[in-house]
């Protein structure tokens, strides 16, 4: 079995780019005229593909029968975590600057910011659940239920996408197809009974 | 008694007397900008763009801070140059701005196409400094060059039953590459009412800054409306229509549920999908508030007496 160890670290930092990319920008004044702007759309973007790069960790192994690339899941579905938890920052802080008031009437009111604190609500209890003694505690099985929660997250990340989008639909558009063909995949495999999806307990060591 | 010694002062502290000589000098560079901007005197931006000549100064100003020529220039919104706003900066530098024919038809004694020289030479240039609300909730302050349209109109005669005026942009999908896209029915369209076309603040521009318009700002010709959402001021005109008929903007076409054909600046009336009370002025951290007609309201609110603001959107 071909090994994941060396290649661990190395999406670990590949993985860091997009946020090393901003952090040089801000720190060099080259974010654009809009530079709140971009650090949301940039954060917001990453936590979506990485919420894909994850899902498709799985059958990535049944392609290609890579059985160890199942131990960077973990670490690619907590970047989808971070990058979120710093989108929904720089929307409570650099955009909103901690007006609770305006940022319930926008949770309220607006149908993609809805959709968004969904999806961010949603990986919270994935999060919570990555480590090894939770896996433990909820059992092989619950977990995996658990966590299918993963695609209802992508979903509606690519609806809050969708509708906050002013004109031009096709980006969201091609992440809605990335994440209907990442579930078709699935059901396939469901009903053809993949081993994998039967047996498929999270991999314990990472 | 211990005396201490007076701490040294390393030579490095000490301020090069040929600088200190200049000391008023640095003063007064400093002060510049502050009191050119109280002055309505706009600073000559390092660019590109040559400079328009015989431009009166100063005649519409703002007591607040220019938002710079290198953001005016390349935070655009302008799909005919692509989606995003780095877009037309970039796409636009083979755009041919001249020659330039602008088709004016319609209700009116003087129709014809005219040459871009013979529509914008009889008139003074004049700079003026306006706010521009983005309806994405941003806002710039940006000076103008240009004349107001009024002037335009009235040289060709707006005849009886004119109540609308209809602009249209180029449509030329090799030079803007953003219409090879179906995102809106090209070319685009905006129109006013006859009455805000022909109110004082609404000028036709023909630069920024002293200096010619750059393409991705609107060359060489573009509409300012300035207590109305930043998409009405059309870019690149090529035809003004005066009609009878209210015309269907573009915006209108695309989602009649979001865009109105007033579109005037309004904190009070959200868009569907965001709130239009607060916007962020570009180079600004923290938000400032949507002023009613983006502060004009002393001179246009007369223009929607008695109109339901929240319906006519």
């Amino acid at each position: 079995m071909r090994g994941v160890s060396p290649i661990k670290p190395l999406v670990f930092a590949a993985a860091l780019g997009p946020l090393l990319y901003l952090a040089l920008g801000a720190w060099q004044g080259s974010l654009g005229a809009n530079p709140i702007e971009t650090i949301t759309r940039s954060t917001g973007i990453w936590t979506l593909r990485f919420l894909l790069i994850t899902l498709a960790v799985t059958p990535l192994r049944w392609l290609t029968g890579w059985n160890a690339i199942m131990r960077l899941r973990r670490m690619l579905g907590l970047f989808a975590f971070a990058y979120g938890s710093l989108h929904l920052m720089t929307y409570v802080w650099l955009d909103q600057f901690f007006d609770w008031a305006a940022i319930a009437k926008d949770v309220v009111k607006r149908p993609f910011i809805t959709a968004g604190v969904s999806a961010f609500a949603v990986l919270i209890p994935l999060a919570a659940t990555s480590t090894a003694g939770m896996i433990r505690r909820l059992g092989g099985r619950n977990w995996r239920r658990l966590h299918r929660l993963a695609y209802v997250a992508a979903a509606l990340g690519v609806v809050h996408y969708w509708w906050l989008v002013k004109l031009d639909t096709r980006p969201p558009r091609n992440y809605a197809m990335l994440l209907a063909g990442l579930l078709a995949v699935r059901l396939v495999a469901f009903f053809r009974g993949h081993p994998s999806e039967r047996r498929g307990l999270p991999v314990r060591k990472s | 008694m211990l005396i201490k010694p007076a701490p040294g002062i390393r030579s490095s502290e000490i301020t090069d007397e040929r600088l200190y000589l200049r000391r008023r000098e640095f003063m007064k560079a400093a002060a510049v900008p502050a009191v050119a901007a109280l002055a309505g005197i706009v600073p000559a931006p390092a660019s590109g763009q040559d400079a328009l000549p015989g431009v009166r100064k100063g005649v519409v100003t703002l007591d607040e801070a220019l938002t710079p020529w290198a953001d005016v220039t390349t935070y655009n919104n302008f799909y005919e140059f692509g989606m995003d706003k780095s877009d037309p900066s970039r796409n636009s530098k083979a755009f041919r701005a001249k020659p330039w024919t602008v088709k004016i038809d319609g209700l009116v004694n003087k129709p014809g196409d005219y040459l871009y020289d013979d529509l914008v030479a009889p008139h003074a240039l004049e700079e003026r400094v306006y706010r521009l609300r983005c309806v994405e909730a941003w806002s710039m302050v940006i000076p103008w060059v240009g004349f107001p349209l009024r002037d335009l109109l009235k040289r060709v005669e707006p005849r009886a039953g004119a109540t609308f005026v209809e602009f249209a942009t180029l449509h030329d999908p090799r030079q803007m590459p953003g219409q090879r896209l179906d995102v809106l029915d090209w070319p685009y369209v905006e129109g006013l009412r006859l009455d805000e076309a022909m109110h004082p603040l609404t000028i036709l521009a023909v630069g920024l800054y002293g200096k010619v318009l750059p393409n991705q700002n609107g060359a060489p010709l573009r509409l300012v409306v300035p207590w109305k959402y930043g998409f009405k001021s059309i870019k690149s005109i090529v035809r003004i229509r005066l009609t009878s008929k209210q015309p269907v903007s573009s915006w209108q076409a695309s989602a009649p549920h979001e865009y109105g054909f007033y579109s005037n600046v309004n904190p009070d009336v959200d868009h569907p999908r965001w709130s239009q009370a607060r916007e962020r002025r570009i180079g600004e951290f923290f938000k400032r508030k949507t002023l009613m007609f983006n502060g004009y309201a002393d001179q246009v609110a007369g223009l929607y007496a008695g109109m339901d603001l929240k319906k006519n959107y």
